[in-house]
């Protein structure tokens, strides 16, 4: 197993809580090949993978290339679980298409802001990079805004679905903007625009918040009724504590490569 | 992926005649100038039936040959791996939907076949009803089960039915990238440490009979083939499909210095004609009739996937919306 200790550059660490999001995100989202609700579901939910695994695979490319991290392959199929810096929304299973279904809404959002913010910081690879991929999640906020709406106001049955997924997956969520230790000193990272690039955790959060909650009740859902504004957070992710489903993942995703690290696949 | 290389039973002819000499004379004519059969055009109905039957099987084959190799997706090791089977998969699922729509202009519904699928009254290649192992299986699949779909695939492209042939002009073009994926992890496994070596080896033994038995049995033992061909329903028979698939792939595989479990197999060099023991054919009837090694669990998974997105789909249905045909 590759020990190196987590990068301490704030950016580095930053990168690598993205890149660790997106794949195991990419990894669960290719898990309704085969089984989605309709074949169109499938044929979406793995292009939305792909770009996922894709994006991850560029930053962790990223970070071997300046930043010293060991390659993406070492990096991504051989780190304890303890190292991986996930978020524990996108280590759940994939549950019912509902549950899948609001967590894409919610997370491509997020990956959404964090691109836009990116996009502004002064490294051109990186600033190139963002402006690219945020592009490219774009289309997964346009179709996860497009089947949230259906389904939130097509029968009954997928209402209550949809709603009682809503409150599964909030906490987890709203646990996508854990605060952590460079947190600050990235905050004071100048953009190239002259501004810093990176408003924090906690702005990030309730830009995110204020947009979701917006779609929601022109959607005709009672977010006080709801309760999403009390929810505490779920948190942990970013210092590497995770819920049990990342071990059980992880274990999976690396069993082929575990067999022998050393040779080509 | 995947045309199951056999089509289970014969057309009576003369159901055919009895519906009208002089429409079935024209359509016959059509056929012989290399014409295609459109949608609304006048076909016999065994025609109509028989192609129903015969692109929903195929339509089935793709994406139940996604559940194998699908549950080797989030095993891939490493991003290259696991970005093109990632891709390879969903183009296969992307071939149902192109399959279902060129079946559902026969006038049959998606959802008529896919509960066809799951009540067992419809088939699928009988290759899938066969467990993907380790990774090495993977490789097997994705090079020599790809490499024989695209012999028949590419002999149906040219048959007469427009839609069917449309829709598998397309399938083969990605197909032939899907081999490239399969050959590439087949050959870093054939080159690669000893235990890789062992591994893909033993897929190789394991898949060999149901490569044999995936063209169908010999020609003598299938019957009425003869007017399936002249309505050029079908278009090559098993054997010649088979032999055009020995001589290219059985070469390919010795040159990486690996062994096939068939001590009959070579090259007669006076005909051209490749020798080989016979599958055991009672294995792929057994097979076929719901009996293989998988064949329960392929439909169990099917149907669960089926049952647990019903609501999704009942969502979408509007009470006023009504069916159409789709156009070719």
């Amino acid at each position: 197993m590759t020990n190196q200790p987590l990068p301490t550059a704030p950016l580095a660490r930053y990168l690598l809580h993205l890149a660790d999001d997106q794949l195991v995100m990419g990894h669960r989202n290719s898990e309704w090949t085969g089984l989605g609700p309709i074949l169109e579901e499938d044929i979406a939910f793995s292009s939305i993978a792909q770009d996922q695994v894709g994006h991850a695979l560029a930053f962790y490319e990223y970070l071997n290339q300046e930043c010293g991290l060991a390659d993406p392959d070492q990096t991504a199929f051989n780190r304890p679980e303890s190292l991986m810096v996930s978020s524990w929304l996108v280590e759940q299973p994939i549950g019912d298409y509902a549950f899948s279904l609001v967590r894409h809404w919610c997370y491509d959002q997020a990956v959404y802001l964090r691109y836009e913010s990116l996009s502004q910081i002064q490294d051109p690879a990186l600033q190139a990079l963002a402006t690219k991929l945020r592009g490219e999640v774009k289309y997964h906020t346009f179709h996860a805004n497009t089947w949230m709406k259906s389904l939130l106001q097509g029968s009954e049955e997928s209402r209550l679905r949809m709603l009682t997924a809503l409150k599964e997956v909030w906490p987890m969520a709203l646990g996508l903007f854990e605060s952590w230790s460079g947190e600050k000193a990235l905050m004071e990272q100048v953009g190239h625009a002259g501004q810093p690039w990176y408003p924090g955790e906690r702005h990030l959060q309730q830009h995110w918040q204020a947009g979701a909650l917006e779609s929601l009740v022109l959607w005709s859902v009672d977010v006080e009724a709801l309760g999403l504004h009390k929810v505490e957070p779920v948190l942990g992710g970013r210092q590497g504590y995770h819920s049990e489903h990342l071990a059980s993942m992880l274990e999976e995703m690396t069993a082929v490569f575990r067999l022998d690290p050393q040779a080509e696949w | 992926m995947y045309g199951g290389g056999y089509i289970p039973a014969g057309v009576e002819e003369t159901k055919a005649q009895a519906e009208s000499p002089e429409l079935l004379a024209q359509f016959e004519a059509r056929i012989t100038r290399g014409e295609k059969i459109e949608p609304r055009d006048w076909m016999p109905a065994v025609y109509r039936k028989q192609l129903i039957r015969m692109i929903e099987q195929h339509a089935h084959s793709e994406i139940i040959g996604a559940l194998p190799e699908g549950t080797w997706i989030t095993r891939a090791p490493g991003f290259r791996r696991k970005l093109a089977l990632m891709a390879k998969v969903q183009d296969e699922v992307g071939h149902a939907q192109l399959l279902y729509s060129a079946a559902e202009t026969l006038g049959k519904k998606r959802e008529d076949m896919l509960n066809d699928l799951i009540n067992g009254k419809s088939k699928y290649s009988n290759v899938f009803n066969y467990p993907a192992e380790t990774w090495a299986d993977v490789a097997v699949i994705g090079f020599l089960i790809d490499a024989a779909a695209i012999v028949n695939q590419v002999a149906n492209s040219k048959g007469s039915y427009g839609p069917y042939c449309r829709a598998l002009e397309r399938i083969c073009y990605e197909e032939s990238f899907h081999l490239k994926q399969g050959h590439s992890v087949f050959v870093w496994l054939a080159t690669g440490t000893p235990m890789q070596r062992e591994m893909l080896q033993n897929a190789l033994n394991r898949w060999w009979e149901p490569i044999m038995h995936f063209f169908g049995p010999s020609d003598t033992m299938s019957q009425h083939t003869e007017t399936l061909m002249r309505w050029k329903v079908k278009m090559a028979t098993n054997d010649v499909m088979r032999q055009q698939f020995l001589n290219i792939y059985v070469p390919k595989i010795w040159d990486l210095g690996l062994s096939l479990p068939d001590p009959e197999l070579r090259k007669d060099e006076s005909t051209g004609q490749w020798l080989f023991t016979e599958p055991n054919w009672d294995t792929f009837f057994k097979v076929i009739n719901g009996d293989g090694p998988c064949s329960r669990e392929r439909l169990a998974v099917r149907k669960v996937a089926e049952e647990r997105g019903a609501w999704v789909r009942a969502a979408l249905r509007r009470a006023d919306a009504r069916y159409a045909t789709p156009l070719a």
